[in-house]
């Protein structure tokens, strides 16, 4: 019977789209947090298999931090028109205005901690009781921990030291009032299984990950985009370079990589070259050593 | 994820697309090396990125550590780095030429038991570590008997620390014999014993140049070559209905899906198929994936079956060949393992979760509980709490389709959660 046999991203496929069933079965209302990532892609992208030939059954979600890279609002918008899907949006600059949150000073102000308070307002408004994810445990230390299913008490908080046990693939998405889950799909898979999936899958991507001409300025050892959200100092000077993202989040904590690659296969190929993570361009996980698992304590992503 | 330059120009993204999927977890006792190991494992497969090392590098310097900690690698939690121990399970990623690998590392400490045998449910094979100046423990005997128990098909026995027992062979062969002799009384098919230094790195990667006397495998060498196309039931037809795929198009006016992922067996266009409960016989019409139908589909693949008739099917039911159905029961025997802190009531009523079912049953009788040390069935003192194994009768509200654990990981396995909090406090396979 060996011709019965499954190559790994075809296993890692078919196991996230069993988990991305479950959480239409076992939820009323779930959302994708949809940052315009790959990740996020790659797991919208699962979501449409899942349920072909329905329409996907959840919102996306965008905790918009105003300081976005336009290409990426533009995939995002491009995406959702091509698809029929819903998009909601959660504003960090609303959540400013209005005096929920502060914006950090000077020049490392970043507002992607600001995101945890609006992301956790808009499930409470909405009604989520389930917020899908596109975080990989390989990508960082607090995230290798968690689990498929992950349980928010009713402040949106984690517990890394009390986990329910995952045993098998039951996942039990049982929950009280109030609380909420925040599911994985992607758990299992590494920046490599990602980048060969959208490249098997010709899945389209938005250009900031392929080598283009920016004005980019170099501050501790990482390249960030000249935007108006940054503050320069006087020896930082912006000058054009051939760049690409490895990452895309909030441009303010984004870091570029010198990069000639324009294919999928040029970034695959670079992907197998490189020698530091992705997060490794990423300076919100720079603050301190356990940055992330006290953000994720607190409700982020 | 190779690093030098050599291996860079070999990379091969169609072979990669090829590669099979080994999961393995580790278990053993407390500080027996198991996070170590695994450090080791990815730093001589060059699995570990620059600024990962920079990282550990940096923390085992502040901790006031003389060589860099491999541990840290995976004890990525605030607590565990406090303590120097792990509490929950980290999952890690490697690959080589020949194959991919999924780590789960897994605590020693017996607190966290629950947390290994999360790890461990879903492994392809089981490292288990083996102090060789303590030989065999408790701990040792609980996770060989949890493995045993999860059915995991291989097993490898790492003598770990040999640096300092001066790589002694007599020492190594008395715990192999100390281990033969205790899994003699277990279910356990495949095991092998390899002598290493987590620390040093002897065998783990690289052959040992200490230990002469061993002939064996390295532990990688085994991870890379050890047979695991015949792991899953590609016999018997089980299909769980996960999701009832209904668009609200048009052109798809009576559509009718069944969403689930294959749990056993291979399902064609045109077989003679029964969906349990209800009895009701069909054929399959179509197996539709958004790439194209398929004429054939086979555990693990995610698809969606459409029937010939129109029968009523929801989430929880179950498709099968009409001429191999699993077991349908309402009381059926399991093995437990208790897993929280509050003890299983006797006569308590819980939530039960088996494939895509949920329902209520309640434990009607608690048979026996083991002596972990002695494998031994206490059955004068029933009363199962947290870390505990027994074999206990459940009758549940409606029937459930299932099969032997041994048979079938998938449809054989069930958890229980208590009503009250949610949580799950038990795991079950059945006997
Ligand atoms: N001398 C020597 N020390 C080792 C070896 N392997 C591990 N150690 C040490 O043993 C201690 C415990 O190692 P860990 O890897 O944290 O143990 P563990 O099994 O993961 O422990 P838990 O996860 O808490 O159960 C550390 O101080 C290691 O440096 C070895 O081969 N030789
Ligand atoms: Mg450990």
């Amino acid at each position: 019977m060996n011709d019965y046999h499954l190559n790994h991203l075809k296993e890692l496929e078919s196991e996230s789209i069993f988990i991305l069933r479950e959480v239409a079965a076992q939820f009323e209302n779930p959302c994708i947090l949809f940052s315009g990532g790959k990740d996020s892609i790659v797991v919208t992208h699962l979501a449409l298999k899942a349920f072909y030939p329905a329409s996907v059954p959840f919102t996306l979600l965008h905790v918009d931090t105003g300081h976005n890279f336009q290409e990426a609002l533009d995939y995002r918008d491009e995406l959702v028109a091509k698809n029929g899907l819903r998009l909601l949006i959660a504003s960090v600059q609303e959540a400013i205005d209005k005096g929920i949150v502060r914006e950090e000073k000077g020049f490392n102000a970043s507002r992607n901690a600001l995101q945890t308070v609006p992301l956790l307002e808009a499930i409470e408004k909405n009604k989520f009781d389930c917020a899908i994810g596109g975080a990989r445990r390989d990508e960082e230390k607090a995230r290798a921990k968690e689990r498929f299913f992950s349980h928010r008490d009713e402040f949106g908080q984690w517990d890394p030291k009390n986990q329910r046990p995952e045993l098998w693939n039951i996942f039990n998405g049982r929950k009280h009032i109030g609380e909420h889950f925040r599911v994985f799909p992607i758990s299992n898979w590494t920046e490599m299984d990602v980048w060969q999936y959208i490249y098997q899958e010709k899945i389209e991507m938005p250009s900031l990950y392929f080598s283009h001409k920016r004005n980019v300025f170099e501050r501790d050892g990482v390249w960030y985009a000249d935007s108006p959200y940054m503050l320069k100092k006087e020896n930082e000077i912006v000058e054009e370079r051939v760049v690409r993202f490895r990452t895309v989040g909030d441009i303010t904590c984004t870091g570029a990589v010198f990069s000639e690659a324009a294919t999928l296969e040029d970034i695959i190929q670079e992907v197998a070259a490189s020698r530091t993570t992705e997060r490794g361009t990423r300076a919100d996980d720079k603050r301190s050593e356990a940055a992330m698992e006290d953000r994720k304590k607190a409700g982020y992503f | 994820m190779t690093t030098t330059t050599q291996e860079i120009e070999n990379f091969d993204s169609k072979a990669y697309l090829d590669m099979e999927l080994l999961r393995f977890s580790t278990a053993g006792s407390v500080d027996d090396g198991k996070s170590t190991l695994i450090g080791r494992l990815l730093y001589d497969s060059k699995s570990i990125f620059q600024d990962q090392i920079e990282a550990i590098e940096a923390a085992s310097a502040k901790r006031g550590e003389e060589y860099v900690n491999l541990a840290l690698l995976t004890d990525g939690l605030r607590a565990e780095r406090e303590q120097g121990i792990t509490i929950d399970v980290a999952y890690r990623y490697f690959s080589t030429p020949k194959r991919k690998f999924i780590i789960a590392d897994t605590p020693g400490h017996i607190q966290y038991t629950r947390n290994m045998v999360t790890g461990a449910s879903t492994a392809n094979l089981a490292i288990i570590l083996v102090d060789a100046r303590k030989g065999i423990i408790e701990q040792t005997y609980r996770h060989s008997y949890i493995a045993s128990l999860l059915q995991i098909p291989h097993i490898t026995v790492c003598i770990n620390k040999m640096d300092l027992v001066d790589w002694d062979e007599k020492t190594f062969n008395q715990i192999v014999h100390d281990y033969k002799a205790f899994a003699s009384k277990l279910d356990i098919k495949d095991v092998h014993f390899i002598p290493i230094s987590a620390l040093a790195g002897d065998n783990v990667v690289n052959r040992s140049q200490n230990m002469n006397w061993y002939n064996g495998p390295t532990l990688m060498y085994l991870l890379e070559t050890i047979h695991i196309g015949s792991d899953l039931n590609h016999i018997d037809a089980r299909f769980p209905v996960q999701y009832v795929v209904r668009p609200m198009k048009n052109e798809y006016h009576d559509y009718r899906g069944y969403a689930g992922r294959i749990a056993g067996g291979v399902f064609r266009v045109g077989d003679k198929v029964k969906a349990l409960p209800s009895g009701f016989s069909s054929k399959i019409k179509s197996i539709v994936t958004m790439d194209g139908e398929l004429q054939e589909a086979f555990a693990p693949q995610s698809v969606t079956i459409t029937l010939e008739d129109e029968i009523d099917i929801s989430r929880g039911d179950m498709i099968v060949r009409e001429n191999n159905v699993p077991q349908i029961e309402q009381e059926f025997d399991v093995m437990l393992c208790w897993m929280n802190e509050k003890k299983m009531v006797p006569r308590g009523k819980y939530i039960i979760r088996h494939t895509s079912k949920e329902c209520k049953c309640i434990v009607k009788e608690a048979k026996y509980k083991l002596d972990i040390n002695t494998l031994q069935r206490i059955e004068d003192d029933i009363e199962i709490g947290l870390n505990d194994i027994g074999r206990v009768t459940l009758r549940t509200t409606v029937p459930l389709f299932f099969d032997s654990y041994r048979k079938n990981r998938i449809t054989g396995s069930i958890i229980l959660v208590d009503e009250a909090t949610n949580e799950t406090v038990a795991a079950g396979m059945m006997v």
